[in-house]
């Protein structure tokens, strides 16, 4: 059994079935570093760190003529959003229901999501995270609320990148108050910001909770370094006579390996 | 009734992997069932008793491809390997060789799960819409 204890669960392999798919449902749109940043593993819940391929000096050993130093590395963070499901909702899908309320699995989801957005993007310092946004080499464009502006700031800041040697195709992380006015807006003559902005990057345009202002990046591979030791899995906490409580959870360490493969746009 | 089919305690293994080992048990059996028509339809030869025989070793075919569709429907990358191989014009080798390392290597491309995981295999979501 792993431990994520998913067999004491009072859930049916239906049941399981129909949580799994909701979860995937609901995290895919929103996992917007997974769709720019560089995504290896996953190794496993026992992978505990990132090797970094570097030492730290000792001065202190313990004999005479010793020299010596240890190894840097960069260890796995393990992140959890709890969330509970009634076990009438969970009958109610066995009879076969299509309506089954996982509004506490969307919300759990959505803030998994944003979160690890929020670490790749602007970096968690607890963790020994440095997010693409605060490790860039470049400084931040003003970004501003006129949004038929956008596509200048991101020609500037794709014009950064090629300065700087480093080719395409670029993405772009957008935050949800950025996305919206880029969805709402159509430039003069009617032409969807988005598509404008589109065919500047050559590459996606992502929705990115967890991010503020906006990112370009780099995504020619090699920049931007996430490692997944056990990726995003549902596990089981607790029951009682009304509800099931359950969690997602992940691991994962980020790295960025070139700082001037990014262009924040604050 | 024996539970040979277990290569560890099955009381420690999760439900859905009971279900691919029954399966895997049934694959075996069918295609054993499928040599021993063929080796008494090789010594047969009563019209009417190989014609019996025949009628049952095409039930045998028909229960091994049902066992076999329900397990690369159950293995992802199984089915990726197969889809090179099975129903393919020439080298079966040659064909083994470059659809499992095409297979393999996509998967890891993609993030998929550490066999035997319970995660959502969500992995890289490169090229997905937004």
């Amino acid at each position: 059994m792993s431990h994520l204890l998913r067999e004491h669960a009072p859930i049916t392999t239906e049941g399981w079935q129909r949580i799994d798919d909701e979860a995937r449902e609901r995290l895919a749109p929103a996992l917007a570093a997974r769709k720019l940043v560089d995504f290896a593993g996953p190794r496993g819940w026992q992978h505990s760190a990132t090797a970094l391929g570097r030492v730290q000096p000792l001065t202190m050993t313990p004999g005479r003529g010793i020299t010596a130093a240890t190894r840097q590395v960069l260890p796995l963070v393990e992140m959890r959003a709890g969330f509970a499901v009634a076990r009438a909702e969970l009958a109610a899908g066995d009879r076969g229901a299509e309506d089954v309320d996982f509004d506490d699995l969307d919300r759990a989801a959505q803030q998994l999501a944003t979160a690890e957005n929020a670490a790749v993007f602007h970096g968690w310092k607890a963790v020994g995270i440095v997010g693409v946004a605060e490790a860039s080499a470049h400084d931040p464009i003003t970004l501003g609320d006129d949004c038929e502006r956008y596509p200048r700031h991101v020609a500037k800041a794709i014009e950064l990148l090629l300065t700087a040697g480093i080719d395409g195709p670029y993405g772009l992380a957008l935050g949800p108050e950025a996305h919206t006015r880029v969805l709402e807006t159509s430039e003069h003559g009617g032409y969807p910001l988005l598509e404008h902005l589109r065919e500047i990057l050559a590459g996606p345009l992502v929705w990115a909770p967890g991010v503020d202002g906006a990112v370009v990046v780099s995504m020619r591979g090699g920049d931007f370094l996430f490692e997944s030791g056990e990726d995003i899995s549902i596990g089981y906490e607790q029951h009682d006579a009304d509800a099931v409580r359950l969690y997602l959870e992940e691991s994962f360490s980020f790295r960025v390996v070139t700082p001037e493969a990014a262009v924040p746009l604050a | 009734m024996g539970f040979d089919q277990y290569h560890e305690p099955p009381q420690e293994l999760p439900e859905r992997t009971r279900t691919f080992a029954r399966l895997c048990a049934s694959l075996t059996e069918e295609a054993e069932a499928i040599g021993w028509y063929e080796q008494r339809l090789a010594v047969e030869t009563d019209r009417e008793a190989r014609a019996i025989m025949l009628d049952a070793q095409g039930e045998e075919f028909k229960h091994f491809c049902m066992d076999l569709e329900f397990l690369l429907r159950q293995t992802p990358l199984w089915r990726e390997i197969a889809r090179g191989i099975l129903l393919q014009e020439g080298d079966i080798v040659e064909h083994g060789e470059e659809s499992e390392e095409a297979a393999v290597e996509g998967a890891a491309e993609r993030g998929a799960p550490v066999a035997g995981s319970n995660s959502l295999g969500l992995g890289s979501l490169r090229g997905v819409a937004s």
